[in-house]
């Protein structure tokens, strides 16, 4: 296959940034869309220029390193995957690609297609887990939970981090993302006891790190590569409600 | 000469002995323990679980990881699950039978010590993640599932879906969270490890380089814990994740750490395939798949040649024209024989020409039996994500037609030579996990690293690290010390260097060709004479790395070309070291097959009398071979028989 590549280049956090273009002659359809970009590294190398650096790690989309908007979606044009898991067979010969970083205020760009997603990583030292010590607990089947429950609360740990949802929202929110982990921790009993304080700190943090407002239009969700649902957000909602009802931070 | 390798297994009765290890070991006083700081470098299960109980002790820590979130490392992709001795199946199980199967499965080439305690401590694990939060699948009653898995007879796995790690990891990943917005972990993300260093023969701190501006630095501790994965990647092609490397383990082995058993490689029976030169890297299929997949190749060449040609399809051969080969040759294991002899057995059948795919070298793990049986949302609900990602992959899908899977380089079950408190030979330096060698011998059973990792990191590092500190005044050695000096301007002197070169081979063009001398003479099947030849191939290539590699841009940005450069440098040397072990090592035992020594059915035959020993290698210099030193391995309780799976 040939493929034009339209890709954004941005030598660090203050340079402007524009797009670059480059050809690439010999793409198989069988290569992920990152090998393509090993491939164009390595022709880039060869020629003396600095390759285009781009996040990713596990390349089996788990690990939520990778990050390329590409041609207007997060992740690419297929649905429920990862950069690292969309294959070229999903383009045309002749193709031209435009690969641009995630765009949010929250995620400022590093380098090329590489941004700072460490707002996610502060959201979640909110509140994000259950406040335990290691050591002195329980036997692990003392708490029985519903098979249906700990289903859904599945569904939404199997985020990965990856912002994705950020991208895709024209507002850059992150209620997705957080509302993710809220609803996780509200719908098992082991997180029961701290869920007033962990929705109020979570969205505290979301939104004093620039992250936009909601406006629920499901962009977020029908990009997320793990297809985590809008429901979370509608849970997050009441969760937060009900702590403001009867909160103790001002 | 093994008198300097103490491994302080305590004596006594096997199910004391770490009972009594606990009560023996020095404590720090509560309050005193803030006194102290403790560097953890990586962040998967061993790190983030180490550096959260560490700090919730009171400790002092400060956690390093280069992905640019702790939440991203290695682990997170582990897919089947994590063995406990929790015996809830009431099928039989208990701690020393996991304790068994472990010995057993690693070929007795590791310490009965070691595992006992990994066993003893599996079902404190479950009930810290259950705890914490994780959720592993349940049964409809609300109790927790269990599936057996790969050289076991019990169902003792306990599993999410296929993202048990990732699961696993984001437990560990809150409780460090937690510890990082109490203020307890000073989290250092996009920073790597490039040295250790050691002051009167102590290790006193750490220096990195900040990925993003090039900065080297110098971090002072009371000691120092690297948590820090394997070295798969030496292989290029692996199911590792790009950035995994072992460039912290092996800066730590020139620092004076033995590095024990480097030639212990996993080669995983079901990946997906290698398709083409473009390949980066390759995908594991979980284990657990082989409980309902039935493995296949056809029973004639003239089959298996037609297939591959595009002539027939796998649904064309009859039952009688399959060779369920697993099933034949180990009629009591079948397809859940372990890791290593599935391997073997998939590699014979394609040197025997009866392999499949466009490149002879696949095998088939068909479904159609377990769909049969159990309906297609059965398999749907176990492995759907599974077949998803492989659909994803392939094209192909799994549901209608066999999957097709090869052996891949998986994980190392050598690394770091550490003791029973799981500390290296240098005061202060402790492995963890994937990082060190000590608890799967030869050859790891599945579901047994994610134990591993949350067992050192939870439940034994928190106990050892204090009987250490104790012995230590509060004072930190100052980063203006010359020892910190002088490993900052070596550690400079070589990025410079790397950048200098301005040869005409890129940094993969070393790796890829390293990879190949590896897969080839150090992988699956290993000979003297091609050890040798390897030896050769491997000295030669590092020689042409630093006049001719290319690397591109400089130190004080974000550079992805330098991080590789300086890992694939650390990989070339590596790689001569597994080849020595694997020299030495005349016998074949789990992963390590040397094709001069199997039995007349073609298992490993391993020689108990030379080689029950881990073999701990010191670093003596860049142009010297590196000098062996044995540790006796001593069974007291289970009797070395030839492992049968028959």
């Amino acid at each position: 296959m040939k493929i034009t590549l339209k890709v954004w280049r941005q030598a660090n956090q203050n340079d402007k940034g524009g797009f670059k273009t480059y050809q690439l002659d010999d793409v198989s359809p069988d290569m992920s869309f990152l090998e393509m970009f090993d491939v164009l590294n390595d022709q880039l190398t060869r020629d003396g220029e600095d390759p285009v650096h781009f996040d990713h790690d596990c390349r089996e989309g788990i690990c939520g390193m990778c990050s390329m908007y590409i041609n207007g979606h997060p992740h690419g044009p297929k649905q429920a995957v990862t950069t690292c898991q969309l294959h070229m067979r999903s383009f045309n010969d002749g193709d031209t690609i435009t690969v641009e970083p995630w765009r949010a205020k929250a995620f400022p760009v590093v380098k090329d297609l590489v941004v700072d997603r460490s707002s996610f990583d502060r959201i979640l030292q909110k509140g994000g887990y259950v406040s335990i010590n290691t050591g002195g607990t329980p036997d692990a089947n003392e708490i029985p939970i519903p098979k249906s429950v700990a289903d859904q609360a599945f569904d939404a740990a199997t985020c990965i981090g990856c912002g994705a949802c950020v991208a895709a929202c024209k507002n850059a929110s992150a209620m997705l993302f957080t509302s993710a982990k809220i609803s996780q921790l509200a719908l098992l009993p082991q997180g029961d006891v701290e869920r007033s304080d962990r929705a109020e700190k979570m969205i505290a943090q979301m939104d004093e790190e620039g992250f936009g407002a909601c406006t629920n239009t499901g962009a977020c969700s029908a990009e997320c590569p793990k297809g985590i649902s809008l429901e979370n957000i509608a849970r997050m909602n009441r969760e937060y409600f009900s702590a403001k009802i009867s909160s103790n931070l001002v | 000469m093994s008198s300097k390798l103490d491994s302080k297994i305590p004596t006594g009765p096997l199910d004391e002995k770490w009972t009594k290890h606990k009560f023996n070991l020095k404590l720090v006083n509560p309050a005193n323990k803030r006194k102290y700081e403790v560097i953890v470098v990586g962040t998967g299960l061993g790190g983030a679980s180490a550096a959260a109980s560490l700090a919730e002790l009171g400790y002092k820590v400060k956690a390093f990881c280069f992905q640019d979130s702790p939440r991203r490392a290695h682990s997170i992709a582990a897919q089947g699950g994590i063995n406990a001795a929790k015996n809830y199946q009431n099928d039989g199980d208990s701690v020393f039978r996991l304790f068994y199967d472990t010995i057993k499965g690693g070929d007795y080439r590791s310490r009965e010590g070691n595992v006992y305690r990994l066993a003893e401590v599996s079902v404190n694990i479950i009930d810290q993640c259950v705890a914490q939060g994780v959720p592993f699948a349940r049964e409809y009653g609300g109790l927790l599932d269990n599936r057996s898995f790969g050289g076991a007879q019990v169902s003792r796995t306990f599993y999410a879906r296929g993202q048990t790690g990732q699961q696993l990891l984001l437990g560990a990943y809150g409780a460090l969270n937690r510890q990082i917005a109490n203020g307890k972990v000073e989290m250092h993300t996009r920073s790597e490890m490039l040295d250790v260093v050691v002051v009167d023969g102590q290790a006193r701190g750490i220096i990195t380089r900040d990925l993003l501006t090039g900065k080297i630095e110098s971090h002072s501790a009371h000691a120092v814990i690297l948590a820090t994965g394997g070295y798969g990647n030496v292989f290029f092609l692996s199911t590792n994740a790009m950035g995994s490397n072992a460039t912290a383990a092996w800066r730590a082995h020139k620092k004076g750490a033995y590095f024990a058993n480097p030639c212990y490689t996993q080669i995983h029976p079901t990946c997906i395939p290698v398709s083409g030169e473009h390949q980066s890297k390759l995908t594991l299929m979980s284990e657990s798949l082989r409980n309902d997949g039935r493995v296949w190749v056809p029973k004639s060449k003239e089959d298996a040649e037609k297939i591959r040609r595009g002539e027939k399809t796998p649904q064309d051969l009859s039952e009688d024209e399959r060779d369920y080969y697993l099933e034949r040759i180990y009629p009591s294991f079948g397809n859940l024989v372990p890791r290593d002899v599935a391997s073997r057995n998939a590699k014979n059948m394609c040197d025997e020409g009866r392999g499949v795919g466009p490149t002879g070298l696949a095998v088939y793990l068909d479904f159609e039996d377990a769909i049969k049986r159990d309906g297609e949302n059965t398999i749907s609900a176990k492995y759907g994500n599974l077949f998803d990602m492989y659909q994803q992959i392939t094209d192909d899908n799994p549901y209608k037609t066999p999957m097709m899977i090869y052996p891949a380089v998986h994980y190392t079950m050598g690394g770091l030579w550490v003791d029973y408190n799981l500390m290296t030979n240098v005061p202060g330096l402790y492995a963890l996990g994937e990082a060190n060698f000590s608890d799967h011998g030869a050859n790891r059973l599945g579901a047994s690293a994610l134990m591993q990792g949350l067992a050192d990191g939870y439940f034994v590092i928190p106990y050892t690290v204090g009987d250490y500190l104790a012995t230590l005044s509060y004072d930190k050695t100052p980063v203006d010390h010359p020892e910190f000096k002088k490993a900052e301007e070596e550690v400079k002197a070589r990025m410079e260097k790397l950048l200098s070169i301005k040869g005409k081979k890129t940094v993969d063009d070393f790796h890829k060709e390293l990879g190949k001398i590896m897969w080839e003479y150090c992988g699956m099947s290993r000979s003297a004479e091609g050890l040798k030849k390897a030896k050769g191939d491997i000295q030669k290539l590092k020689s042409e790395f630093w006049e001719n590699v290319n690397v591109i841009g400089s130190n004080d940005e974000l550079n992805l070309s330098l991080e590789k450069a300086s890992r694939v440098a650390d990989f070339l040397e590596l790689g001569e070291l597994m080849i020595d072990d694997a020299f030495n090592r005349e016998e074949s035992c789990g992963g390590h097959f040397r094709e001069e020594h199997q039995t007349p059915e073609g298992e490993a035959k391993r020689n108990d009398e030379d080689f029950t020993y881990v073999a701990a290698w010191e670093y003596k210099g860049d142009d010297q071979d590196a000098e062996l030193h044995k540790e006796d391995l001593e069974f007291e309780n289970v009797k070395l028989t030839q492992r049968s799976y028959k």
